[in-house]
Formats: C-alpha cells, structure tokens, sequence
C-alpha cells in the first residue's frame, strides 16, 4: 500500500506500526517527531497506531536553529 | 544587586540567548551553553532527511535550559502555528520564536503573519517570542496580542553587521513595555554590548558564535559583553555633551 511520508509517495507493508515503520527505516524512535495525518501523534502511541492507505506521514526532528 | 529578567513567569540571570544553527559539530553545543552561562537555546524543526539522518540537536542542549523552538521555514501565520504545536507536542514546553519569512534574499520577517500567529499561540497558552522587524506599531500589536517579549532584528539574519537598525530598536526600548530582545544580525561582542547599554533587555545570538573561529570562547566573551552592557545601562551613563568638558581641574596651572 502507499503513504504519503515527507511529502513523498512511499510503497509499505500492509500492518506496520508507526513504530515498526521507524525501526524498519533505521531511524532511532526517541530522537523523531511524529505527525500523522496533520495531528501531532504522542510517543506512547507509535506502537498502537498502524498506518492505512494514503496516510500522510510527517517525520521530523528537532535541528540546529536560531 | 538582584538583576533578573522575567519572562513567561519564568526568572533568567542570562540575558544572553544562543542560537544552535550553523555550528560545525554538535559536540559543540554544549560547551558553548556552559561557557555562556545562557538558559535560553533555541532550535528548529525539520523534516528527517532519510538518506543522511542526523543527531537529534536536543540531546546537546542542557536539561536545565529553557528550550525556544522556532517557527522558520513557516511563510505564514497557520504555519507558524502548525511548528510551534508540533514542538509542544514533542515536549519542548511552551515557548516558542515566532519566526514568518517569506523573502529569501534579506530573510525579513513577515510582521503582520507575525502578529497573527502570536495572537493564536498566546491564547493556547504559549510563551510567545516573535522575531520581527523593528516597527513602533507592529511591536505594539504584538504586545496587545500577548507577546511575552518582542524581538526585533539588528541586521538581517547571519550577516554580522551589527545593530543597523539602532535608533528604531532604541524607540521600541521606550516605548513597548514587554522585554526587547534584539535578535538576528549582532555579529561582535561589541555590539551586544552596545544593545544591552541602549536598554535592551536580552540578546539573542547564533551566527557570531556558531561561525567564529573558536566559537567557545567567542560564546564566553559574548557572555561578559552582555554583562557589561547591562551593568552600564543600570548604572546610567553620563550625558553625551557636544564639547570638551575637562575632566582635569581648569584652575592652579603651573605657567600662572
């Protein structure tokens, strides 16, 4: 099925997990933030939410800035 | 003497807030945060860049410190908006830089974007510290829409050339009542030193530091700058006068 991840379309498996999709793109849960959808989704629940067609992903961490 | 600035509720002794943009490692952060003594850091939000994934910056910043997310890559208010939720949500707490630019050759900030953003984020209950261009009424608006502070830029964003917009920051110092922090554009010590002599309440510095050939001891001076200034703004300077006025005494010379 295809998401929506970054602004880019993304072939996935069918049942993954926010979570699972993180491990599975090698990227370190704790240091992402998550936005599905257009809703900031909390930590606790990356393991509960699995992801469905045409979802729209945000992937975003926090970067040097002033 | 007891000298704190008080914003969002919330007592600073430093006056001197860091910018972690720019710096060549992040194992530099963190020495410039202790050597600076500051307890304001600010920090963006990005989307992950899967092919090259970096450090999250927040492991680099000290706990103690307040952490000020800023809006930019956001061109409007919703935008806006939209980062200073996420970064709330991610446990940053509740302050925020409002940052709107939609002109990518001076990277001047959007005031009127600005003021809309902050009236939406104050009401949520957000501390609210936009970045704007320095306008007598645009930084009232701010203030009646509930800014904790107004941050108007020295010179634009990265360019080091100090406090170009002087005499229009001097008349916001008079004339708004929330904290002034200049933001943006002080690239020496000096000039710090010279914003916080004008009365200003803060500064706020990133390029200076994060670019300067040894930025850990460019972040202590910063650090003393800012000291100095605001002990000579408090200790009322002398009047500026248009002539000589001796200092040594004008009577008993040697050839009367």
């Amino acid at each position: 099925m295809q998401i929506r991840v970054n602004g880019s379309l993304e072939t996935i498996p069918f049942s993954l997990s926010i979570k699972e999709y993180l491990l599975n793109k090698g990227l370190k849960p704790e240091s992402v933030v998550i936005e599905l959808n257009g809703q900031v989704v909390k930590r606790e629940q990356w393991e509960r939410i699995v992801l469905k067609e045409n979802d729209e992903l945000e992937v975003l961490r926090f970067v040097g800035g002033g | 003497m007891e000298d704190k600035l008080i914003i969002g509720g919330q007592e600073l002794e430093s006056r001197l807030f860091i910018g972690t943009g720019k710096f060549s490692s992040h194992e530099i952060i963190p020495k410039v945060i202790a050597v600076s003594g500051s307890q304001v850091i600010t920090m963006a939000l990005r989307r992950v860049n899967f092919s090259n994934e970096q450090d999250n910056v927040l492991n680099y910043i000290d706990k103690k410190c307040i952490l000020l997310p800023n809006t930019s890559g956001a061109r409007n208010a919703g935008e806006a908006v939209r980062i200073a939720r996420i970064a709330r949500e991610a446990g940053c707490g509740n302050w925020v830089k409002i940052e709107v630019i939609s002109d990518n050759k001076y990277l001047l900030p959007d005031n009127y974007e600005t003021i809309r953003a902050t009236e939406i984020l104050a009401k949520e209950g957000f501390v609210v510290l936009p970045y704007m261009s320095p306008d007598l009424m645009a930084a009232k608006r701010l203030e009646e829409a509930g800014a904790a502070a107004v941050m108007p830029l020295g010179a634009p964003i990265g360019t080091n050339r100090g406090l170009m917009t002087r005499e229009l920051i001097r008349i916001l110092i008079a004339e708004i009542k929330v904290p002034i922090i200049v933001d943006a554009g002080i690239g020496r010590p000096s000039q710090a030193a010279e914003a916080m002599e004008m009365g200003a309440a803060a500064v706020l510095v990133n390029t200076a530091i994060a670019t300067a050939q040894d930025p850990v001891q460019t972040a202590r001076a910063f650090s003393l700058a800012v000291q100095a200034g605001r002990m000579a703004f408090l200790s009322g300077p002398g009047a500026v006068q248009e002539y000589a006025v001796a200092s040594s005494p004008l009577t008993g010379f040697l050839h009367k």
